[in-house]
């Protein structure tokens, strides 16, 4: 675990003069990044809710890894087990209902050649095991917080009577020339979730066809909640018109930026 | 005991990639030097793209990785010979290098584990700026590894400072197109505190 605790006054003049606090942690095969904005950002109850953000998301990983043999979704799988946690549970639900609300541009059950189904929920997990880690910090009072994880970034504010909660902004990558951004999001609270091209083969495969996604771009979008930023950005990925249309019609409050 | 290991890893595989830049990739060492002085044109005076300014009391020695191809005074020949060790791999970050006028440091970010090896990325920062990123761990499987990593990781060492001069808290990507890259980087950015 690395944590760095190094204040710094920002350059916005709004009173009062909040300082920041990051941490760093390897969670589920990525690095996981919280910032903290808040008067005294060295406060013990930050350090406990950040440690719970965390402590979600190993528990998340011991339940849900697809790379670990010996979480409850693969002991599942295989038939070592009959009783696993109930996550395995919420999300097949969670997996159903995105693939319904997306016409199938997203989905966890993949048909391989001469091989049975197989059940991967890893494209939705990340973003619904992050939000749940975020909700950690919903109820520390007074602070900002960011998390970043791996691509996906989810923003947001404990409660308080403080002024508005400070902006985030958001890089987005340019999926044509990697390092650099192409677009910048301004977020008070709320989620950005890309997925794009891969330059190792697929990572995004194309329900329909069975086949990666291989055109070249991202999709990026800006919502409320990162588990459905996740969904439509590779719903988004898959099909960029059709999602984009279906978006408008059953979750107006997430923006879609193609890039 | 795991910084222990992470830092030994990172030194075997700053060498190894040290060695296996020139023999396999040929035009690396053009490739790395002219992004650098694309990224120093765009960047703040004092402040400098991948690796074209090293920090005035860093020895060579103490460049970690792919920098050292494009670190000044030393010459691409001779960066072979440079020990790649990554000095400033001590995991929590902060070896302190005092510059001329403002301290420079230098921030390891995490090494990011990948389905294909893991990566790590330091920076270093004078006068609230990155002055300089190196790649100090890089996946070193296969022709493919080697072919993305001589175009990501320049790249890559650029975003740091376009991110910086933009005031970017969080960068948000596919993942797979940088594999761990723009994680280790925002992990250094996140000790940096930029």
């Amino acid at each position: 675990m690395i944590t760095a605790e190094i204040p710094v006054t920002p350059a916005a003049p709004t009173p009062p003069v909040l300082a920041r606090r990051a941490w760093v942690e390897h969670v589920m095969g990525t690095a996981v990044s919280v910032h903290v904005r808040a008067v005294e950002p060295t406060r013990p109850d930050i350090e406990a809710g950040v440690q719970r953000v965390f402590a979600h998301l190993r528990r998340v990983d011991r339940v849900l890894s697809t790379w670990r043999s010996d979480s409850d979704l693969l002991r599942l799988q295989h038939g070592e087990v009959d009783e696993v946690h109930a996550w395995v549970a919420d999300v097949t639900e969670l997996c159903l209902e995105a693939e319904e609300r997306t016409d199938g541009l997203f989905a966890a059950w993949r048909a391989r050649r001469g091989e049975r189904t197989v059940f991967d929920p890893t494209g939705l997990v990340k973003g619904w095991a992050v939000a749940g880690a975020a909700a950690h910090l919903d109820v520390v009072p007074e602070i900002a917080y960011s998390i970043g994880a791996g691509g996906d970034v989810v923003v947001g504010a404990g409660p308080g009577p403080g002024a508005a909660a400070p902006v985030w902004r958001i890089g987005l990558e340019d999926p044509r020339r990697p390092g650099t951004v192409a677009q910048v999001v301004s977020l008070r609270r709320g989620a950005v979730a890309t997925s794009g091209a891969a330059q190792r083969g697929g990572h995004v495969l194309d329900p329909r066809r069975g086949t990666p996604v291989t055109r070249p771009g991202s999709a990026s979008v800006v919502g409320p909640d990162l588990l459905w930023a996740d969904v439509w950005a590779t719903a988004a990925f898959v099909d960029p018109e059709r999602a984009a249309g279906l978006l408008a019609e059953r979750d107006p409050e997430y923006r879609l930026h193609a890039l | 005991m795991r910084r222990i290991t992470t830092w030994v890893l990172s030194t075997v595989s700053a060498l190894v990639l040290l060695f296996s830049y020139h023999t396999s990739t040929g035009g690396g060492g053009t490739a790395l030097a002219a992004a650098a002085s694309t990224a120093a044109n765009g960047t703040a005076p004092g402040g400098a793209g991948v690796g074209s300014t090293s920090t005035p009391s860093t020895p060579p020695s103490d460049t970690p990785g792919t920098g050292s191809a494009a670190t000044p005074g030393t010459t691409p020949s001779t960066s072979s010979g440079s020990s790649g060790s990554s000095g400033s791999s001590g995991a929590s970050g902060s070896s302190g290098l005092s510059g001329a006028a403002t301290a420079a440091k230098t921030y390891t970010g995490d090494a990011v584990d990948t389905p294909y090896g893991p990566v790590q990325v330091a920076i270093t920062v004078a006068g609230g700026k990155v002055t300089r990123s190196v790649v100090t761990q890089v996946p070193w499987s296969g022709p493919q590894d080697q072919a993305i990593n001589s175009y990501a990781v320049p790249v890559l060492n650029g975003e740091v400072v376009d991110a910086q001069s933009a005031g970017i808290d969080m960068v948000s990507g596919a993942t797979f197109t940088s594999e761990g890259y723009v994680q280790s980087l925002q992990s250094a950015l996140d000790q940096a505190h930029l």
